[in-house]
């Protein structure tokens, strides 16, 4: 017998956290016949994974981010044609916009490096732009277009990914909140210990409060979602002073990043905001977000908005994830801090995990992400 | 006879009455499917209130319009099936400010008399109503008193109405955002009287997505909107003193009312009416309406087990639970109660008890500066309404209350007596089978529901309370079915163009 009361194989693996990297993770774990049991507060997918706009993206603007997310990218395209027909896949492209020769630049810098390394982009002049794109208004510079990049939704792909691993029933999905984790055992809220000699902490923005000494910022992200308008925009619209937003310090940004989801919809984003944990929407921010995303593509202004929402990325010490074994406790894995590329690079994040575990040499280079760089010694 | 006036329905001409919803005259027309579903089913006008989305058609090239808001013009152009692409016309009007002592949300009973209550203590009082004039639910378009006497002393005392407004969410400390047309503002209050009623409590069951399927408060308020049913047949069917309503209302406007189908046992029924001996307002209400009613079938412990479309009419399987009858009928208004209104007071972030704004004795939320009144406290009815807004609106005023509270312990005790009277019967979670859609925005059925532990749960997995009305129409009824918790607030309280949001807090209104 188990400790909650079950009988079962002992288990090989606990995750925490049913967010999209912890799904991601566990997956990756049954597929190479591992026991996983995986531990969640709320719903599955509820957390960072419900809010987030499910866009699966390239960034190259770091060697390790790039590896990383090109990887993933590339075991999603394998990933979905299986994906069921909720999970919303579609392959709309990324058309990132330049409104100035400087952002141009960075679209023509951008552009001469992808198709070095083989990734389909095609570089858009004003009138391109607005050929491929008739929704975006007149007198941007030009722009660069992905036309291989998908949008999937997080949530669902995270309930199907533990279905087909077996993970969904009992006993290995568990609706618990942990309240501890140490080497080898987990300890939930009402004093239930589990066992186990891989624990991966995936609890997303909340990680740190599991493993002290592991610091994350909460980024708030504000998106907005619009009734069904079928067929107007083709592309998921980001402009380039996003990459700068994303990987800049401000406390505060808003950068317009349109989506046509499968339904019709459009989903409006987004906000970055550093240390801001209150869920509710801020109209100032809405505010922002909105304008923004009209000055992109006016029609919007008359769109009707259904919803809003927020969301919070969780932020390490240098932007990038933190893939690995924790320095001192030994068989303790941290898959987080995947700010707002997560969904991207959960299928990577999972499989350089057992990599690591399985002490092969990963096929993404798994020093930059490395734990030791932001454990924090604490003052006791 | 009123003006009649001429409107392009896809392309064909038609002559409606000109001061009819728009909802009201295309059903009036034969037209009664506006938009086509996301599995391509034709729906119809559902609620007639603004809240179920179902009548959306394009109108004047403007897609998503809720057909039973707005009125016919001469001239309209309108487009059923599927949406028209959105347009790209000037920017919006710059956001405008209004403030007021006394801000009420609402126009209907709780609404008025709260106005009128804060006016008398001195203070400047706006309402803000989503509905085309004043009265809310129960007083639709009525001339009749105390309707009239309501809107006459609303006048007189001075209270500024702003019609057609929404208000869709906070802006700032003591302001709100308020959205007419495409045009937004800011509403500034140094108090504010939430009175935003109720919406109907659906139960699913096979067919009642079909066109011409009402909710009851929604044909009722098609009726009063100049939806003309003359010579027509009806099925009322649900559950609660609406019903009753419902069918004298129709009656009177000529239609025949096949049966009026109760789901509450008759017993019960029976009991609750000779408690109303003691009360004479309610009696002389439930005796008019009984007049009215004379020649309704009434089939008290019976209820509607499914809908089909059959040539021209509907079909509707009623049932006791053990013997089975089918009615033919052209309309069904079909509604199981009332469920508080609570999103606004939720998005203020108002402590909400089983489903109801928590007040004290002079209605005061758990929020400062607001208060609630009206059936967003808990279902009442009209008199309740009325003491609950004149007791709000006084305290809003910062002035005594004329009523009593002996008055307002009695309408407490009817409204808990409603509930137990009228309780929905544990058969009725079966009807609902499980290709039978809940969510009719998304088209989601039971079975996808079934294997989801939560309203949340559900959300993410199914997309059930993702559409244009945000739960609604669906969240009643998977809180009966599944039992879910349903509570669930975010801005906007009402779809709104983007536009309209873009005036944050520090755009200096
Ligand atoms: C506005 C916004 C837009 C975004 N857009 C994109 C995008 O387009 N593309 C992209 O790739 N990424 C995007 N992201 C980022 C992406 O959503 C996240 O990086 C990703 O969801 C993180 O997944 P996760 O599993 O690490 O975290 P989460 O999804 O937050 O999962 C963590 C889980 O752990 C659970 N948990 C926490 N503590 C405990 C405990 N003590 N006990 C039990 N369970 C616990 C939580 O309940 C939660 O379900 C966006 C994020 C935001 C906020
Ligand atoms: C569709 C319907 C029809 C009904 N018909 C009858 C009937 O015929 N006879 C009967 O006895 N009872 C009827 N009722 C019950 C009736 O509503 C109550 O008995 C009582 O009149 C409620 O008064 P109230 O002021 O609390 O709410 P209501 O009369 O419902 O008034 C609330 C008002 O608030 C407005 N509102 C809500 N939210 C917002 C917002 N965010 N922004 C702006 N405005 C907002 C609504 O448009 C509405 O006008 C009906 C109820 C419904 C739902």
């Amino acid at each position: 017998m188990n400790g909650d009361g079950t009988s079962s194989r002992a288990t090989d693996v606990l995750v925490v956290g049913a967010g999209i990297v912890g799904v991601a993770c566990a997956a990756a774990f049954a597929a190479r016949g591992a026991t996983v049991r995986v531990i969640e507060r709320g719903p599955i997918g509820g957390g960072a994974t419900a809010a987030g706009m499910g866009h699966l993206m390239v960034l190259d603007d770091a060697p390790a981010e790039f590896a990383l997310t090109r990887r993933s990218c590339e075991l999603w395209t394998e990933l979905a044609p299986d994906l069921p027909p909720r999970a919303e896949y579609s392959v709309a492209g990324t058309l990132w916009v330049a409104t100035d020769s400087a952002e141009f630049d960075v679209a023509r810098a951008k552009f001469v490096r992808l198709r070095e390394v083989g990734i389909d982009a095609d570089l858009l002049d004003e009138s391109a732009l607005r050929e491929v794109e008739p929704a975006l208004r007149p007198g941007l510079l030009g722009g660069l277009r992905l036309p291989t990049e998908a949008i999937v939704y997080p949530p669902v792909v995270a309930r199907w990914l533990l279905d087909r691993a077996g993970i969904l029933g009992r006993p290995s999905m568990l609706f618990a909140r942990v309240a501890r984790i140490e080497p080898g055992r987990v300890t939930l809220d009402d004093g239930t210990v589990l066992a186990a000699g891989i624990i991966v902490n995936a609890a997303g923005v909340d990680g740190g409060t599991l493993t002290p000494g592991i610091v994350l910022r909460a980024r708030k992200g504000h998106l907005m979602i619009t009734d069904r308008y079928p067929g107007q925009l083709r592309h998921e619209v980001v402009e380039l002073g996003y990459i700068k937003n994303a990987h800049g310090a401000a406390l505060e940004s808003v950068a317009c990043n349109v989506q046509p989801r499968a339904t019709g919809q459009w989903l409006v984003g987004s906000s970055r905001q550093f240390d801001v944990v209150d869920p509710r929407a801020e109209p100032r921010m809405l505010a922002r977000v909105a304008a923004r995303a009209i000055e992109f593509l006016p029609c919007l202004a008359h769109m009707n908005v259904v919803r809003a929402w927020t969301g919070l990325r969780a932020v390490s010490v240098d932007g990038l994830p933190i893939i690995g074994e924790h320095p001192t406790q030994r068989g303790v894995w941290l898959a987080l801090g995947h700010e707002g590329l997560g969904i991207t690079t959960a299928l990577a994040t999972a499989e350089l995990l057992v990599d690591l575990v399985e002490r092969r040499e990963p096929r993404v280079p798994a020093a930059a992400f490395d734990p030791a760089r932001c454990v924090v010694a604490r003052a006791s | 006879m009123s003006t009649r006036v001429r409107i392009d329905v896809d392309g064909r001409s038609i002559e409606v009455d000109a001061d009819a919803s728009l909802a009201a005259a295309l059903i009036t027309a034969n037209v009664a499917t506006t938009r086509t579903s996301v599995r391509g089913e034709p729906r119809g006008p559902l609620c007639g209130m603004g809240v179920c989305f179902e009548c959306r058609a394009t109108v004047d090239d403007v897609p998503h319009v809720r057909t039973c808001m707005t009125r016919v013009r001469a001239g309209m152009r309108v487009r059923t099936g599927a949406p028209a692409a959105a347009p790209l016309t000037a920017a919006a009007p710059p956001l405008a400010r209004l403030d007021a002592d006394v801000v009420v949300v609402g126009a209907g009973p709780a609404g008025l008399a709260a106005a009128c209550a804060a006016a008398q203590g001195g203070k400047r009082v706006l309402i803000l109503d989503d509905n085309d004039g004043t009265g809310g639910q129960i007083w639709r378009r009525d001339a009749a008193t105390p309707a009239a006497t309501w809107r006459a002393r609303a006048q007189r005392l001075g209270v500024l109405v702003e019609s057609s407004t929404r208000v869709v969410g906070v802006h700032d400390e003591r302001s709100l955002l308020a959205v007419r047309g495409d045009a937004a503002r800011v509403v500034g209050y140094g108090a504010l009287v939430l009175a935003t009623g109720s919406t109907e409590r659906f139960v699913t069951f096979p067919g009642w997505t079909l066109p011409r399927v009402f909710g009851a408060g929604g044909a009722q308020a098609l009726l009063k909107s100049g939806l003309r049913v003359d010579g027509s047949r009806v099925v009322v069917a649900g559950s609660g003193p609406l019903l009753l309503a419902v069918a004298a209302t129709w009656a009177r406007h000529g239609a025949r009312v096949v049966a009026l189908v109760e789901q509450a046992p008759a017993a019960r029924v029976r009991a609750f009416a000779r408690g109303l001996w003691a009360r004479p307002a309610k009696l002389a209400q439930a005796a008019w309406l009984r007049a009215r009613l004379l020649g309704v079938p009434f089939r008290m412990g019976w209820w509607p087990q499914r809908i089909d479309s059959a040539a021209d009419a509907l079909r509707v399987t009623i049932t006791d639970g053990r013997r089975v009858a089918a009615l033919a009928t052209d309309y069904v208004a079909c509604g199981f109660g009332l469920v508080p209104d609570v999103r606004l007071a939720a998005v203020l972030g108002c402590a909400i008890e089983r489903g109801a704004v928590v007040v004290d004795d002079e209605q005061r939320t758990s929020v400062p500066h607001v208060f609630c009144a009206g059936e967003t406290t808990g279902i009442g009815g009209v008199d309740k309404a009325l003491l609950e807004g004149e007791r709000a609106g006084s305290a809003a005023a910062g002035i005594r209350s004329t009523t009593s509270r002996a008055m307002l312990a009695r309408e407490r005790r009817f409204a808990a007596a409603l509930e137990t009277t009228f309780a929905l019967r544990d058969e009725l979670r079966a009807l609902t089978a499980p290709d039978t859609i809940v969510c009719r925005c998304e088209d989601v059925l039971r079975s996808d529901v079934d294997a989801c532990a939560s309203w949340r749960d559900a959300k993410l997995q199914t997309r059930i309370g993702m559409g244009p009305c945000q739960g609604r129409v669906c969240g009643s009824g998977v809180a009966f079915t599944h039992g879910f918790a349903v509570a669930d607030a975010r801005p906007p309280v009402f779809n709104v163009p983007l536009s309209t949001l873009c005036g944050g807090p520090d755009s200096g209104a």
